[in-house]
């Protein structure tokens, strides 16, 4: 037990160290292991033969021998790689090549004797035991290699159930190797008990073989010889020992080891079930590897459009995997895009042709000829050819949300070549590839949009940069604005200049539609108003002039109201013309009244001639301090709340009342606080547009 | 929603609006006042069923008013509602359209 725990407490050291060392570490330890196993074995022989009395237990060799098999474990452990799907074969390799090297050593031990077999030195207790303790070295490699690899496999794609298990077996086998410190012989009592129960467990375990189904046929093949040679060389290592043994002067053989024999056996039992499962697995690994295949298939049919960024590497590899699915003669895949797409393999376009008209049966023509009506999800899909050249045809529609986009055409040299199990694979392949096609459509669909949208932004910002920053005033009054298009772009427009000191150029605008042509009109107006209103000039003037240039570059349907004002802050008087637009709000102070500035007057554009004058009127009002202007859009006065009530010019008016004592801005946060508690979260449809003065 | 009935007369033709002009829906006016204007001289249009007409709409009536003229089409509108007069009246429309209060007196004017 000591033993058991040193070896556990070096085991457990060992594990801390990188991995290199440990394989470095593991081969040294085995070196010295079997030389320090000689050694004392041969010492012991010695001691026996010349009856020398030296106390030397005959448990010393034995030790070095199980530390030899443990640092042999701990090698391979650490030197073979655990099993994946790929290097099945590689493990094999493995076996079979430290098989080969040992082999081959056995070979010249067994070649020596052969050499002298007349010669006393083969007679010798000591050259024969020294043979026999290379032969162990030998078996020792091999066994305990063979035996981490054939973990390996078993413990492929293991369960906790499995891991336990192994467990077990494991345990049971160390504890063979403590047992056969005791020294039981061969075919003994207790010597049969151990290996029966470790047969058992090696027996039982050998049917896990789960690997052998990731082997392709080649593969198989390849893993019977391997394995095959591996039980020859298993079966001349044991010819050999054998040998040895009926020498009857061995001084410690390893068939009176419970160990090394159940270790000969399980190694024996796996290679032979291994044989066995693979051989009868041969018949049927084409089908697996079709059905891996068609997994394999169905996953880039899946994949293909995010990484390829085509829609035709799409229906090339529908096309390809459809055929070897199906193991079709020819194919055509056609997608009624504009232009018609026909791609073909195995035959010309032509030929195609000749093959659509050719078709015999109902189902197929209406596929062929785009006609499914109400039945897009048709099982008559298989059908016969009157020719030559295929005489079985197999045509599958492509659906993208009920309307057919194409048909994947596939064809057979012999007739009823198609059945059931095929047109189901066919369809699902079909079906995966209309789904990546669809979202190739839809992907392309969103960044379409994206640009747009993106589009959009930049107009947006270009619109705002179109409303003044900083609204030009002097000391004679303040003024505040404020604008919201109902989409990202709109069609009002106010701005104030000064083209003489003392003299203000004020406008309100509103295009008729909302969006992105009324912000084009929108711009356009801003050109006028900049050229007219640089010059001094009176309001209905500017209106004339400005009815003349807007009628010269808006379409018939469009049209602009607006109020223009001319503040002339020297005199204290504003004048002001009206265009169509609902009447600014003006504020006497004095009075303490609210009333409209409601003189007549036309909208821009709407009569686009000299006509447009006779309508045009003109006001001038003398203002006191504390006067106010608010100028507004039909953007408020028409905004419904949910119940369908307009907010009204009454709305607007009343809700100025409410905030008059306040500053400019004051007011206009007022007003549109008051505006949205009325929308009661209604959005706004249309533009909408503030600007307030007030006099000092 | 918009909807416009037509009622064929002896000498003229009523247009009955019913419903919302925007944006949206001026294209259903635009239609029916272009199919007006080349089979009959006289266009009535009951709009006192017309609940919002927007800038839009109104755009598209005044894009038809050279065009009735240079034809002599007469067009007469009528039954507005307070709200829907008032932004005819804003935008300065009654001088250039007749409008009437009723049926009656439209089809006076077509008659005078």
């Amino acid at each position: 037990m000591a033993f058991l725990l040193a070896s556990r407490l070096v085991f457990l050291q060992v594990q801390m160290l990188s991995g290199k060392l440990k394989i470095r570490l593991s081969f040294l330890a085995g070196i010295l292991s079997w030389l320090l196993f000689v050694f004392f074995d041969l010492y012991l022989l010695f001691i026996e033969q010349h009856q020398l009395n030296v106390a030397l237990s005959k448990i010393v060799p034995q030790v070095f021998l199980i530390t030899l098999v443990l640092s042999t474990l701990a090698f391979y452990r650490y030197t073979i790689s655990k099993a994946d799907s790929i290097n099945f074969i590689d493990l094999l390799w493995k076996v079979f090549i430290t098989g080969l090297l040992t082999t081959i050593g056995s070979l010249l031990i067994r070649f020596f004797f052969y050499v002298f077999a007349r010669s006393t030195i083969s007679q010798n207790p000591f050259t024969v035991n020294f043979l026999y303790d290379i032969l162990i070295g030998l078996v020792v490699i091999y066994l305990v290699s063979t035996f981490v690899v054939w973990k390996r496999l078993i413990l492929y794609q293991k369960s906790k159930n499995l891991i336990q298990f192994w467990s077990l077996f494991e345990s049971a086998l160390l504890g063979a190797l403590v047992f056969d410190l005791f020294g039981n012989d061969f075919l003994s009592v207790n010597f049969n008990i151990a290996l029966i129960f470790l047969g058992i467990l090696g027996l039982i375990l050998s049917f896990n073989l789960k690997w052998i189904a990731y082997l392709n046929f080649k593969q198989k093949w390849k893993s019977i010889l391997f394995i095959l040679l591996s039980g020859i060389y298993l079966y001349h290592f044991l010819l050999n020992m054998l040998n040895f043994s009926e020498t009857g002067i061995l001084h410690l053989d390893l068939l009176n080891r419970v160990y090394f024999v159940a270790l000969f056996i399980f190694i024996l039992i796996y290679a032979a079930v291994a044989i066995l499962v693979t051989l009868f697995n041969l018949p049927t690994s084409s089908v697996f590897e079709r059905k891996m295949q068609e997994a394999v298939d169905f996953q880039k049919l899946s994949q293909s459009i995010p990484a390829g960024q085509s829609a035709e590497q799409t229906y090339e590899i529908l096309l390809e995997s459809s055929m070897s699915a199906v193991f079709a003669d020819a194919a055509w895949l056609e997608i009624a895009d504009e232009p018609r797409k026909i791609v073909t393999r195995g035959i010309s376009q032509k030929e195609s042709k000749d093959i659509s008209l050719s078709a015999k049966q109902d189902g197929i023509k209406r596929i062929l000829a785009y006609d499914l009506g109400s039945d897009p999800m048709t099982n008559k899909v298989i059908g016969s050819l009157d020719r030559g050249d295929f005489k079985s045809i197999l045509a599958m529609p492509l659906m993208i949300q009920n309307e057919q986009i194409g048909v994947l055409v596939l064809l057979q040299e012999v007739s009823d070549a198609y059945n059931r199990e095929m047109v189901a694979i066919i369809r699902t392949f079909v079906n995966q590839a209309c789904i990546s096609l669809e979202n190739f459509r839809l992907i392309g669909e969103a960044i379409e949009n994206e640009r747009y949208k993106e589009q959009l932004k930049i107009a947006k910002t270009v619109q705002k940069s179109l409303l003044p920053a900083t609204l030009e005033h002097n000391s004679a009054f303040e003024i505040e604005a404020y604008s919201m298009a109902a989409d990202e772009v709109g069609g009002d427009y106010y701005d104030i200049l000064e083209p003489v000191p003392g003299l203000h150029h004020l406008i309100i605008g509103d295009v008729s539609g909302k969006g992105t042509s009324a912000a084009f009109n929108m711009a356009q107006m801003r050109g006028i108003f900049h050229s007219l209103a640089q010059k001094s000039s009176t309001a209905s003037c500017f209106m004339i002039e400005a009815n003349q240039a807007i009628g010269r570059c808006l379409e018939s349907k469009s049209f602009i109201t607006a109020i223009f004002i001319v503040i002339e802050t020297t005199k204290k008087q504003f004048s002001y013309s009206r265009a169509g637009h609902c009447p600014a709000i003006f504020y006497d102070k004095s009075k303490g009244e609210i009333h409209e500035l409601d003189k007549n007057g036309m909208g821009l554009g709407i009569l686009r001639n000299s006509n447009y004058n006779d309508y045009v009127e003109e006001e001038t009002i003398k203002y006191r301090s504390g006067d106010l202007l608010l100028l507004y859009t039909d953007g408020i006065s028409e905004a419904k709340n949910p119940r369908k009530q307009q907010y009204g010019a009454e709305g607007l008016q009343r809700s100025l009342k409410q905030h008059l004592d306040r500053s400019v801005e004051g007011i206009k946060e007022g007003l549109i606080d008051d505006l949205t508690t009325f929308l009661e979260g209604n959005k706004l449809d249309d533009d909408y547009t503030l600007t307030i003065v007030r006099f000092k | 929603m918009l909807n416009i009935n037509i009622e064929e007369q002896e000498n003229y033709q009523i247009l009955q609006v019913v419903g919302e002009i925007d944006a949206s829906t001026s294209i259903t006016l635009d239609n029916a006042l272009k199919t007006s204007s080349e089979t009959t001289k006289n266009v009535l249009l009951d709009l006192s069923q017309l609940e919002y007409i927007s800038s839009a709409g109104l755009g598209v009536f005044i894009s038809y008013l050279d065009d009735f003229k240079s034809k002599n089409i007469k067009l007469v509108l009528f039954g507005l509602t307070e709200k829907v007069l008032e932004v005819f009246q804003i935008l300065g429309l009654q001088h250039l359209m007749q409008i009437v209060p009723d049926q009656s007196s439209a089809v006076e004017l077509i008659n005078a």
